[in-house]
Formats: C-alpha cells, structure tokens, sequence
C-alpha cells in the first residue's frame, strides 16, 4: 500500500495560509496564534512542537473549525484534500470532520463518554457518516478494535474497564473509524507511560503507512518528533519560528528558540553535562512584545529584534527560520551541525 | 565508606481493597550516601510515591524498617517525628495543587517558619522569607504575589523555599518537574543541583523520566509492581542493564536526535494488577524472556558485579 501512496507524494493533504486566532475578553484581547502556514504533503507527518502556550492546540482546533467561542479565527485559506474548508456549512463541516479530517486528543480519560460501550462509541462515529445498519457498524468497530490490538469480545465493555493505553487504542480506533486522510494528533501519548507510550506511536506509525494517512502530530517532546515525523515547525508565541524537513531542523538548526530547547533537555549519552535553560518565561499571550516575541529571552538578540518582527526567512528550499540575527550572513547559532 | 543518611530496609505498604490486599510497596530495601541523589524510576503504579511518602511517615508503613540518621523513626512517637521532620522534607508533584491558593509567598513561607520556630520575631522571620526567595530565584516583588498568579515554574519554587525553609538535610522530590516544559524544567533541576552542592542535600529523586533520572542521580532504583526489580549506579545501569523490564524502559525513551534505525524493546501488554500478587515472577506476564523458571517464585534481588543488584531468575542466561 506504501507504494500507492509514493507516486503521488507531491499532492497536498492540507493547506493552510495566515492563519490568526484571538480570544476577545472583556479586558484583554489573547492573541493565541498570529500567522501560521502549514503545507502537509499526503503521506507525510508534520509535527507541531512548541511549549504550554505557543498556540499548537489552537492551530489543531481551528484546522476543524471546533474553536471555542469568545475565539476568533481569522485566515486567508484553508483547504484539506483540495476541499475549502472557510466555506462549508456547518451541515457540511460534520461530514467533514472524522471522515476528511479527523482528532486525536490528550486525554483519553475524558475524551470517551463513560455511559456507553466502547463498540457502540466506534460505530456512532462509523454511522454518522456512512449509510449503514446497527449490527454492521458494530462489526466494523469490531474489526477496529482488533486493528489497534484490543480483542473484539471486549467491544461491549464500558471506558472505566480499560487502563489508560487501551483507552487511547479505543480513540485511535474512533478517529480512524471512517478512514480520514489526515489524522490530527494531540499530544496523543502525554497522558501514558514510557513503554505504554512506545506501544502506541508504534501502533500509529504502522496505521499510518498502511493507510497512506498523512498526520499532523503536535507534541513537546523532541524525541517524539524525531521518532514519527518528517517535517517539523517550531512554534512560538502563536507563531512558527523555525519550520523544515526533520534534519534541517535537528542536525542544522537555526533559531536560537529551537537551539534553547534542545539545550534544556537532559543528554542521555553525557549526564555531567549541565543544562542550559532558557532563562526567563513565555511571554503573556495578551501583551506580546513589538519585535522578536523570543527576543527577551534570547542571547544573541539585539536592538533590532526589539523593534521589528522577524520576516520568514528561507535558508534552503525546504527550511524556513524567522530570525532577524540572520540579516547578518555571518552569524551562526552555537549549536553544531550534524549530517 | 561514606555515612548513609538514611536506611530502609523491607519497607510494605499494603492497602486494603474490596479485592483483596494491595501491594503498593512490597517489600523495598535501599539507602541513601550523605549528599548523594538515590533516583527511583517506574510507570504510574510502580509504588514509587508510596514509597517517597512512606519515608516521611505520610502514609503509615505496613511493615519495615526506616532508618534516618540512624534513628529507627517507625518507632517515634507524634512529637518527635514532627521533629525529625524538620530534617526530612518533600517537594510535590504538583505545583497547583500542593499550595494554598489563599496565602501569598509570603504567608506560605512565614507560616512554615514561625510554627516550626526555625526563626522567631517578625524582623527575623521577614528576613528569612526573602532570603529563601533569593535562594531559589523568585524576585522580590512577587513577596505578595498568590499562586494563581505565578507560573508553573514559580510555583514549583515556592515548593522548594518551603522544603529549604527547614533547613532539611534530605528532601524527596516526587515529580518535580513533570508538570513543567522543558525549558523551565532544566531551570529547577539546575536549582535543585545547586542547592544539593551548596548545603550538602541527599535527595530521593521520584521520577518516571529516564534522562532525568540519568542527569541527576549516583544510583538508579527501578521499580516495577511495587518491587525493585534492578538497581545500580547511574552510569553502571545506563551501559549494562540487566533486567529485562529496565532493558525495555531504556529502549522505548524517546531520542530526540535524527536515528535511521533504532532496535526497540515494545513490550506486550501492560503491568497487572498488584492485588494479592502470585508468588512468581511479577514481569514474567509481559517478559519475552520467562520461562517455567520465572513463575515457580518471585526472584530476589542478587548482587551480579559490586553495587549493581537485579531481581531475575534467568540472570546470565539471556
């Protein structure tokens, strides 16, 4: 099946230009994500990294229309499998969402409805967007069920019976329920256990390449990233600083905000070397400073990068960086490069 | 030989359920070098806060032996365990839940001082405060700050100058920063180094993260079904891990680094339930490696190489 879906890697899954999210409040206007891009090829996995904040679940939630009010999403275009999405009805948006586009969220404790069986959960999803029978949704929720590793007898049992990874397997199997091509991810293993954890990216990776699914997996942890995705952005205060193929961003990096979370996390090959933090914290999302939403916190800004933001700026064809200390063609990040 | 500041020795815990007796702690030896970090790794329902908490009496041990300082205080009364507790100290989990959200910084820390007298008069007591917010980095115009007004990170912070307002000579630290991005994260954990070098602190760290477990800590104790299954120091545990559940932990960390191929451990099925545990081995149900051997008794730990113990019954063979 992999080899279907590699003649026409080129096509787009999902396109997304300028998006810009802001919370109204009565005193204060929250500017959650401030003009974001995504281009996810078909077949391809893009993770989402970034901080508590950076607005990585806002991005997932406008990409569904699901933003919750006093949220306004504002966007240029936004189209998933050549569809426009800015221009469904909401009639249309309920078909879309779990058979165009579907969701995986953090946490499965509360993502599942405790008063009803998990098989019946799966074929709700099958149902609403198929025309079919009771009995043969059930047996496809079945059949799901055994696809994520769960026995099919246990269909019939309710959430509190399932120990957290299983009920993560239970909402992988309602999200892939009605085959989407894009699978959104949030933080889909954060709640689990390492082992539990590694069970269940190995059980999406292989989903995904059989399915020729392209997935957008959003995630603090690096390691994750590294281990599922093909390309990463960076995101930061609402914005995407640094964006490219998995090792343009780890092996060459260029921002100094992703420098500083690499240099955070503890090495497991030299455990005497010292962390490096990035001092200070996230900026508050309803007073963003003028110029570089980083600079604060960042040891090579300067006055420039206090008055203007940082334009996206192109280092190869696939590696976007929006930094101003590039303006200057010799400056370079302490970080090594690998190949 | 270094002096041990603290000695346990077949430490139960069992609670009781409608199920049966639940082996929370079953039967866990360890001790700890004076201004050494013992950091003790498991998955969520390993026994391995149970056990932080039981070190501090917090939750009455079933059975077992604590000794700190050479005092046996399973033996001290109410009295002299509050006073033992001045020496033995804990940080929580979680920042949000583990401060009163009604007392500013000031308040939280002043309280701790004046009822445990550590410092008395209010001149003294002032002083204190801000110089325990200096110690662990808060600035001083947050002194009549509330927690709902500060950042995880910050929060954590209070936690800390709350523990150090003792002047402890040990603190667990349950999970300190997992609760935390990873930026702020490498913040607290420097902090908590350098507090460790500059009053001479041993640390129990409890964590279910093993590169920070590996970045902080001399020795390394896994937990598994309330049980430690392996336990060696640091490095030792990092280059030769024995166990296969410690092997199959180590595999599945996430790297955040570009690897074409990495052999991974993905073990089958999840941990069992710790109700009246069978006498056999307690990894065997997800282990690739059990055999007959493995279920007939539940393996004892057993030194293979100075200071590196492991609990498996196919030790050698696999």
């Amino acid at each position: 099946m992999k080899k279907d879906t590699e003649i026409r890697k080129d096509d787009i899954a999902l396109e997304l230009k300028n998006l810009r999210v802001k919370f109204v409040l009565e005193r204060e206007t929250v500017e959650a994500v401030n003009g974001i891009d995504i281009t996810l090829k078909r077949g391809h996995t893009l993770g989402l990294a970034g901080e508590t904040g950076a607005g990585k679940t806002t991005t997932a939630l406008s990409l569904l229309r699901l933003v919750p009010h006093p949220g306004k999403v504002e966007c240029d275009s936004l189209k998933v499998d050549g569809k426009d999405v800015l221009k469904m009805t909401s009639k249309e948006l309920e078909k879309f969402r779990g058979s165009d586009l579907a969701m995986i969220f953090q946490d499965p404790m509360t993502s599942l409805n405790p008063v009803f069986t998990v098989g019946q959960q799966i074929a709700d999803t099958i149902m609403l967007h198929n025309p079919t029978t009771k009995e043969d949704a059930m047996k496809q929720a079945e059949k799901m069920l055994e696809l994520v590793g769960i026995p099919a007898v246990r269909a019939v049992e309710y959430p509190h019976q399932f120990s957290g990874g299983m009920k993560q397997r239970v909402v992988i199997a309602i999200a892939l329920a009605c085959n989407p091509g894009v699978l959104i991810a949030d933080e889909p293993t954060t709640a689990l256990d390492v082992t539990i954890q590694a069970q269940v990216l190995a059980l999406m990776k292989k989903l995904r390449d059989e399915r020729g699914m392209s997935m957008i997996m959003i995630t603090h942890d690096l390691g994750i990233i590294a281990d599922v995705c093909d390309e990463v952005a960076i995101m930061y205060a609402g914005r995407i600083v640094e964006y490219g193929t998995l090792k343009d961003v780890f092996n060459h990096t260029k921002h100094p905000y992703t420098e500083g979370l690499f240099n955070s996390l503890p090495n497991i090959r030299n455990r005497s070397e010292r962390l490096k933090p990035i001092p200070g914290l996230m900026p508050d999302p309803s007073n963003l400073p003028k110029g570089c939403a980083f600079a604060p916190r960042c040891r090579y800004a300067t006055e420039a990068c206090r008055t203007a933001r940082p334009a996206d700026r192109m280092v190869s064809d696939t590696h976007m960086v929006a930094c101003t200390a590039y303006d200057d063609p010799d400056f370079r990040i302490d970080r090594p490069e690998k190949d | 030989m270094a002096e041990n500041i603290l000695e346990v020795r077949n430490l139960k815990k069992y609670f009781k359920t409608a199920r049966g007796m639940l082996h929370a702690v079953d039967d866990v030896s360890f001790s700890i070098e004076k201004g050494h970090t013992l950091g003790v790794v498991g998955e969520s329902g390993c026994g391995k806060t149970t056990t932080g908490r039981c070190i501090l009496r917090l939750v009455e041990p079933t059975s077992g032996e604590i000794r700190f300082e050479g005092k046996d205080i399973m033996k001290l009364n109410r009295t002299e365990l509050k006073e033992i507790r001045k020496d033995m100290q804990i940080i929580f989990q979680d920042p949000f839940s583990s401060l009163d959200p009604r007392y500013t910084i000031n308040q939280t820390l002043s309280e701790t001082l004046r009822i445990n007298k550590i410092v008395t008069g209010k001149k003294a007591i002032e002083d204190r405060v801000l110089e325990l917010m200096e110690t662990v980095g808060l600035a001083e115009r947050l002194i009549n700050t509330y927690p709902h007004e500060l950042d995880g990170g910050r929060r954590q912070r209070i936690g800390i100058a709350r523990a150090l307002a003792m002047e402890p000579k040990f603190i667990v630290c349950d999970e300190p920063v997992s609760a935390l991005d990873v930026s702020i994260q490498a913040q607290i954990l420097n902090l908590l180094e350098d507090l460790q070098e500059k009053l001479g602190l041993s640390y129990i760290f409890i964590t279910h993260d093993l590169a920070v477990v590996n970045h902080f800590s001399d020795e390394i104790a896994v937990m598994y079904l309330g049980q430690i299954v392996e336990k060696a120091p640091t490095e030792e545990l990092f280059d030769n891990p024995v166990h296969p559940y410690t092997r199959a932990l180590l595999s599945a960390i996430p790297i955040p680094e570009v690897i074409e191929e990495r052999p991974q451990i993905l073990l089958k099925g999840e941990i069992s339930s710790p109700i009246e545990p069978k006498d056999e081995c307690r990894f065997a149900k997800r282990c690739m490696f059990a055999c007959d051997k493995c279920r007939e008794k539940n393996p004892a730990l057993s030194e293979i190489s100075p200071g590196h113990f492991v609990a498996c019954a196919r030790v050698g063979e696999v």
